[in-house]
């Protein structure tokens, strides 16, 4: 049976995540990230953030959950007991600092077949409170057996 | 990293992420995927214990990168990667990378993340700006 495709194209409406600093220093400390500017907002100030910064990475906090209705959609279609992560994509933009409120919306961009191997690829594209992109994210999933 | 040039190594970064960073990781990241924080879970889907998350090594990716630029977050421009091996907890990891172009004041940096013979993240490509 050939994989399902009829996703390919499919858009899903943005969710949206309130920044804030103790997340921010939760996740800095998970990575064992001591830069100051991550922690303290006199810091951050210094350096020239509006606020507590967050790091690059921070970007699977705040864009991650728009995904989940996009994995388990069933137009998607996709075997989660067979699914690893096969690779991952961020381009950024905008510093995302605390209080930042930021909105990421999700597209399907390929469904392929390869080697018996479903390789669905998803884009997240991410927006703060001025419009600045933040963040776009291209997260290859991979499926055996399809 | 002061005038870089191609082929340069960057500086390792090493980390031994101890038995319940994937619990943390899970906390601060919000992914509680039980194959990331209970081994038996883990042992009866066939992994060989509970598994460190891909998106945590590659957050360990980003901080050796960013330390190029003494940790300035606003330095990583772009990262790529594909994940490999599976990680597991309470094994050093470590991430080396090497300068792959210079184009002004932003490098590449073709980066990689092992944990003794296992490759965790490959083909990582790193642009950050100096």
């Amino acid at each position: 049976m050939p994989i399902k495709t009829d996703a390919v194209g499919k858009e899903w409406p943005g969710t949206t995540y309130q920044v804030g600093r103790e997340k921010i220093k939760e996740y800095a400390n998970a990575l064992g990230i001591d830069n100051p500017v991550h922690f303290d907002v006199d810091a951050a100030r210094a350096a020239g953030f509006r606020d507590v910064a967050a790091p690059p990475m921070f970007a699977v906090v705040y864009s991650g959950p728009a995904l989940g209705p996009v994995l388990f959609d069933p137009e998607v279609g996709m075997n989660f007991a067979a699914m690893v992560h096969g690779g991952q994509v961020f381009e950024w933009g905008e510093p995302v600092c605390s209080g930042d409120e930021i909105t990421t919306s999700s597209k399907c961009l390929s469904i392929d077949e390869k080697d018996g191997k479903g390789f669905y690829v998803f884009e997240t594209v991410s927006v703060n409170q001025d419009g600045a992109e933040v963040v776009r994210g291209t997260w290859t999933n991979i499926v055996r057996g399809v | 990293m002061s005038e870089p040039n191609v082929g340069d190594r960057a500086p390792e970064l090493s980390v031994t992420p101890d038995k319940y960073l994937p619990h943390r990781y899970a906390g601060a990241s919000g992914d509680f995927n039980p194959i990331h924080i209970d081994p038996e879970f883990a042992k009866a889907v066939g992994l060989p214990g509970n598994i460190l998350h891909g998106l945590y090594s590659m957050g360990l990716v980003a901080r050796a990168n960013a330390a190029l630029a003494d940790g300035d977050p606003r330095a990583l421009k772009r990262l790529s990667v594909q994940f490999r091996g599976m990680g597991a907890p309470e094994q050093e990891i470590v991430v080396s990378g090497t300068v792959k172009s210079v184009d002004g004041d932003r490098v590449v940096v073709d980066t990689v993340a092992q944990q003794g013979d296992t490759t965790i993240i490959k083909n990582a490509e790193a642009e950050v700006q100096l």
